[in-house]
């Protein structure tokens, strides 16, 4: 089984300095690249169906589609990695900055020549000291032996790259939410249209993709478009970093084929469940997705059949739940964290998230009542796509919905039993 | 007015951005640093040297959860709340930690030594329950773990006060 992505990558272990990286064949592609048409490399990466993954799932191509080429587009053109990754839950990027930072920057440089950028940002989420350390010292080392700056590798090619480290919070993964953190103000969302592809940072074309999208560029670049999509179980293109967390005996990351089934990801690899636990469902890529349970475990961890089972792919990385959690506490721990990040632009979710909270935190603490099941079953409605400003407040009411539906026992024993059957008395 | 330093390193930055205003939320970072926290005077500096109004600057500042608008302790504790922290016994971490500390999540210790913070997922979920102290991460917690951790601080700071002492 091939694994480019983590090919590099040995935990524990420094990352491949420049030289480390070139001797495994990196910045080939960055070479075959250049002596292609801009034109030629987004064929080659719609021909090989990746999809991005932040979450969303849409088709990178696509998306670069829509920036204006030729000598008539508007200049600069910008092109952003979202390294923001502050999703709970989430992991799996971290993995990859860390691990093979020459991998990224790579595949930043292909993917901005591709769009024909002049400038582009890493854009990294406060925590991540180390990724932070080892993401500059790759982009000093790319520009030293000119892989960055003007005329790359003597071609009439140039790129200026820097990192951006944020001051932490999560609306700032949301696309427009993060240009405006990139321009320095408050990460609150944008209005679309017009999208960011022609007007985005500081009003000009700009990309935003995430670090594992990226990082598959110049592998598919190298190794082509029927290479790659041969990676997949399914029709979605490539490999997938995907990971566990909760109570499995190994908890982790894994870089397996796209569409690799839930079952085998949680027992295989996951190791199943810690002696004594039971599983009950799981939040397949994040916090906000909806939970799935027993009977979904077949379902192949692709954009297209999780979304069948009544969830999202999201960022593949799963949080387990098990029969010892109450899942009533856990979705008030959810949604305390979504009403916290809420930027508060829009009424609907900083106000309905608060409610929400404060809904499941008087259920946790004996005050529930009947009538509380009805009400956060219409905020779920009332806080679903086309009702608020951006996703995040939808993203909220994905476990909400599903966890309403599949531990609904749960919560009427919060409220007969006016007490948290899971608390010690 | 911003220290010498503090202007260095703000302009270094701003030399990635087509405008002053977009370095406003580094130079907060770098102010921070310097200074432990941002204070009225610090927003006050920064908007000066960006040409910022204060108040355009102080609405980023308050925006973003790293930047403290409040003094914090020697050490910064950023305990994850997140939900597989959560699952991993971050309540019971958080008691032991505040039993230990004396204080409750969001405050600073009497002897300024540690200020106690929650904080939203550190990325590091398959490691479950993590804090960060400072600019390290700690990973796989428990209590005795914890106890441990906050041991290593206290020597560290015997020792660096020994070591003024024995400079005196």
């Amino acid at each position: 089984m091939e694994t480019p992505l983590t090919h590099n990558i040995s935990p524990g272990r420094e990352p491949p300095d420049l030289a480390q990286y070139e001797k495994a064949g990196g910045y080939g592609a960055l070479r075959k690249a250049l002596g292609m048409a801009p034109a030629e490399i987004q064929a080659a990466v719609k021909e090989s169906n990746l999809r991005g993954r932040g979450g969303a799932g849409f088709p990178t191509a696509q998306k670069w589609s829509f920036v204006p080429m030729g000598d008539d587009a508007p200049r600069p053109k910008y092109l952003v990695c979202n390294a923001d990754e502050m999703e709970p839950g989430t992991f799996k990027d971290r993995m990859l900055l860390e691990g093979d930072p020459h991998q990224l920057i790579e595949g930043i440089i292909i993917s901005a020549y591709a769009i024909q950028a002049d400038v582009a940002y890493v854009f990294l989420r406060w925590a991540y000291k180390l990724a932070a350390r080892r993401v500059e010292r790759a982009i000093v080392e790319a520009y030293r032996h000119g892989y960055l700056g003007k005329n790359i590798l003597g071609s009439a090619y140039s790129l200026e790259m820097h990192l951006h480290v944020s001051a932490g919070r999560y609306i700032c993964g949301e696309e427009t939410a993060l240009l405006n953190a990139l321009e320095g103000k408050r990460a609150n969302p944008r209005a679309k249209p017009p999208y960011p592809q022609v007007s985005g940072l500081w009003g000009k074309p700009t990309i935003v993709n995430s670090v594992e999208t990226l990082c598959n560029v110049p592998h598919i670049v190298k190794q082509g478009a029927e290479w790659f999509r041969s990676l997949s179980r399914s029709d979605d293109g490539g490999t997938k970093l995907y990971g566990a967390s909760g109570r499995v005996k190994n908890p982790g990351l894994w870089e397996l084929p796209m569409g690799t089934p839930l079952r085998e990801i949680l027992e295989e690899h996951a190791g199943g469940m810690r002696d004594g636990y039971q599983f009950r469902g799981v939040l397949p890529g994040g916090a906000s997705t909806d939970f799935v349970t027993a009977e979904h475990l077949d379902v192949a961890m692709d954009f297209d059949s999780v979304q069948k089972a009544g969830s999202r792919l999201g960022t593949g990385t799963m949080i387990i739940l098990d029969d010892k959690t109450c899942p009533v506490g856990m979705l008030l721990n959810l949604e305390h964290f979504f009403a916290q990040e809420s930027c508060g632009w829009c009424t609907p979710c900083w106000s309905g998230l608060s409610w929400i909270e404060q809904i499941l935190q008087d259920m946790e603490e004996g005050r529930g009542r009947a009538s509380d099941l009805e009400l956060l079953e219409s905020h779920t409605r009332l806080l679903g796509p086309g009702h608020t400003f951006c996703a995040l407040a939808p993203g909220a009411a994905e476990p909400l919905q599903s966890g309403l539906k599949y531990f609904r026992d749960d919560f009427e024993r919060h409220i007969h039993e006016k007490r948290c059957p899971w608390s010690p008395t | 007015m911003l220290s010498e330093q503090e202007r260095k390193e703000i302009e270094a930055h701003a030399r990635h951005y087509p405008n002053n205003r977009a370095v406003c939320i580094e130079a907060l970072k770098i102010v921070q640093q310097h200074r432990g926290w941002v204070s009225n005077e610090g927003i006050a500096d920064v908007a000066e040297a960006l040409q910022m109004k204060p108040a355009e600057l102080e609405s980023v500042a308050t925006f973003y959860n790293m930047i403290f608008r409040k003094p914090v302790g020697k050490h910064v504790i950023l305990l994850c709340d997140s939900v597989s922290c959560w699952i991993m016994g971050y309540e019971r971490l958080r008691q032991h930690l505040g039993d230990r500390l004396g204080i409750r999540p969001g405050q600073t210790t009497a002897d300024g030594r540690f200020t106690l913070l929650p904080n939203v997922c550190l990325g590091a979920c398959d490691h479950a329950p993590v804090m960060m102290v400072d600019d390290a991460h700690y990973q796989d917690l428990d209590p005795a773990r914890i106890d441990q951790i906050l041991a290593s601080y206290q020597q560290e700071e015997e020792k660096s006060t020994d070591g003024n002492t024995a400079d005196a």
